[in-house]
């Protein structure tokens, strides 16, 4: 057990290092070098030289590299231009609020895709399958910029039940538009897979006896068919962390939600490389330190995964 | 063998021939409807700013009396030329690593696959961002942006099906009569391998439709005044209240064009990919 996390983590070094040969050749690729490109134009002198120093940015590149991971290691990922706040003690105090709504968004997700889902499958070709298949395809299809307008066009400013934006103080009631907008790609996910995994868990010999037994259907479905489709279910829904990210950029400009997406659109907006590379690295980090995390939970949850590994 | 996919699939399966009609409706939107269309899509028009649709504006005009209509109809080109294209460079570098990674194996595969997993690594959107923004933004950035972005994807698919198809026996038989691995790559393999390739590459275009779209939303496409849909929708959308029409129909266009790539990929999918069929 000991072993196979050790295994995982020495696995997960290599990648760390290639996101960060990643951004290091983004940042060489801006005017300038990439000293500058970190300090911004406007940094005063000291700062630059003293990055410069760091970086070494008259020595050969790959020695500039590690000049770059030891900042990093320092938790140095440089200051913003405009408003000269380190990056990093920024990114810190916006991640919160985007796990706030990212969280939101994957309750609803996950709570509604596996619903409709088992929906869809329990009356399979009917008119109810088609609709939620129909509306499954349309989520992943539909810009979640406009979503997220659609949404509050309707909800906010027709009906106005909710607040168009903000965050309120923390109220809930302006989680919801943006937690369904960021949500709904997700939801799109979860019921076509719930939907195809029932299906097949529903044709196996043990739900005929099930049934057989005089169980009824929704015994039949919940306690029998619905635990073990979940596995492929959860599997997706921990993957599909960085759809969030993803989503978040576009949902927290949409709805003025003051989280790592909105601080990266007033870095491009700016043009604030700092900002825009912080949040790319930053955001990537997150990413695969989930990924690493489900990967490692599958091994306390499913025994097939064990017996695998043994194998 | 996989066998063709005949007129008749397509008539039989109701969705994928809409989504066929749309898409083919698209691409003469995009090639010839800039021609057709009465208003320029630049022109800015000062008797009519803000008008609802009507008879002289079908989608209306935006806050500078420009036609919508007109410019939804340019902007399909960008759209449209984006995803297709970027599709194509994605698949064909991603081809490229993916058979090499799974023919030779070893430490070449070890290498490869560590490579495509770093790429894997970042949320699409966000590298995406970090690429187009250090270039300038343009119709050039955002198709390396979006095929740095979707190659890795690609050739983790075809390193997969290379790393099945190489232990079959007619690369075997090909191998012993000394082949050489270009030979059997391109001759033997690759040609098996197309029919999930093309499913891979079909089931994409809609993504990456989004993301040129995503992209051009935040400022990072092609730039104003040339119109896109998702640019449309971000400089339109603080009339989000006043005038809903400016941003709904550019989102509608991209809606739809999107659904039907997807629908149309998952009947290529049913169709085309014989795990499918089991």
């Amino acid at each position: 057990m000991a072993l196979y996390i050790l295994k995982r983590i020495l696995l997960f070094i290599p990648t760390l290092l290639g996101i960060t040969l990643i951004t290091f050749i983004l940042m060489q690729s801006l005017p300038g070098d990439a000293a500058l490109g970190m300090a911004g134009e406007r940094a005063n002198p000291e700062t630059i030289a003293r990055i410069r120093a760091e970086f070494g940015a008259d020595r050969p590149l790959p020695i500039q590299y590690f000049g770059y991971l030891k900042l990093l290691a320092a938790g140095e990922l440089g200051r913003s231009y405009y408003t000269n706040r380190n990056v990093s003690e920024d990114l810190l105090q916006k991640f919160p609020n985007t796990v706030k709504l990212a969280l939101a968004a994957m309750i609803c997700a996950s709570v509604f895709g596996i619903g409709l889902g088992v929906l869809a499958a329990s009356k399979r070709g009917t008119n109810w399958d088609r609709l939620i298949t129909l509306l499954s395809v349309g989520g992943i299809s539909v810009p979640v910029f406009w979503l997220g307008l659609a949404l509050m066009l309707l909800f906010a400013f027709y009906l106005r039940w909710l607040p168009p934006s903000g965050m309120g103080n923390g109220s809930p009631l302006y989680l919801i538009l943006p937690a369904a907008t960021l949500g709904t790609f997700s939801l799109s996910y979860i019921v076509r897979m719930t939907r195809s995994t029932m299906l097949e868990t529903l044709s196996q010999p043990y739900i005929a006896a099930a049934r057989a037994k005089g169980l009824s259907e929704g015994e039949v479905v919940f306690k029998h068919a619905l635990k073990n489709s979940l596995i492929p279910v959860v599997t997706l829904i921990g993957l599909d962390l960085g759809s969030y990210l993803n989503g978040a950029v576009l949902t927290e400009t949409i709805f003025g939600w003051d989280g790592l997406g909105r601080y990266a659109l007033d870095g491009i907006l700016k043009r604030d490389y700092p900002v825009i590379m912080g949040v790319v690295l930053f955001g990537a980090m997150i990413f695969v330190i989930m990924n690493l995390l489900v990967d490692i939970s599958y091994h306390f949850l499913d025994p097939r995964v064990r017996v695998k590994e043994k194998q | 063998m996989v066998k063709a996919i005949s007129l008749k699939d397509l008539t039989e399966n109701t969705p994928a021939l809409i989504a066929a009609i749309m898409l083919t409706l698209l691409l003469f939107t995009a090639v010839i409807g800039p021609f057709l269309t009465t208003y320029d899509p630049g022109a800015i028009d000062l008797d009519s700013l803000k008008q609802a649709p009507g008879r002289a504006h079908l989608f209306g005009t935006d806050s500078k009396g420009r036609d919508i209509l007109s410019r939804v109809v340019c902007g399909s080109r960008i759209s449209l030329s984006v995803g297709i294209i970027a599709s194509a460079l994605s698949l064909s570098i991603g081809v490229f690593f993916g058979l090499i990674a799974g023919y030779f194996g070893g430490k070449v595969d070890a290498f490869c696959s560590q490579v495509f997993d770093i790429f894997l690594a970042f949320p699409s959107l966000l590298l995406a961002i970090g690429i187009s923004a250090v270039m300038s933004a343009g119709l050039a950035s955002a198709m390396l942006a979006i095929t740095l972005v979707g190659w890795a994807g690609f050739a983790r698919l075809v390193r997969g099906i290379t790393l099945s198809l190489k232990e079959q026996t007619y690369v075997e038989a090909a191998r012993s009569l000394g082949a050489t691995p270009a030979w059997i790559l391109y001759k033997h393999i690759l040609p098996n391998a197309l029919p999930l390739i093309l499913v891979a590459g079909s089931l994409r275009v809609g993504g990456f439709i989004l993301l040129e779209a995503s992209l051009s939303f935040l400022g990072l496409g092609v730039q104003p005044p040339t119109p896109t849909w998702g640019s449309m929708i971000s400089l339109n959308r603080a009339y989000i209240n006043s005038a809903p029409w400016m941003v709904i129909f550019p989102g509608l266009a991209i809606s739809i064009t999107v659904i039907s790539f997807n629908i149309l990929g998952d009947f290529l999918r049913d169709k085309l990919d014989p795990r499918m069929r089991v």
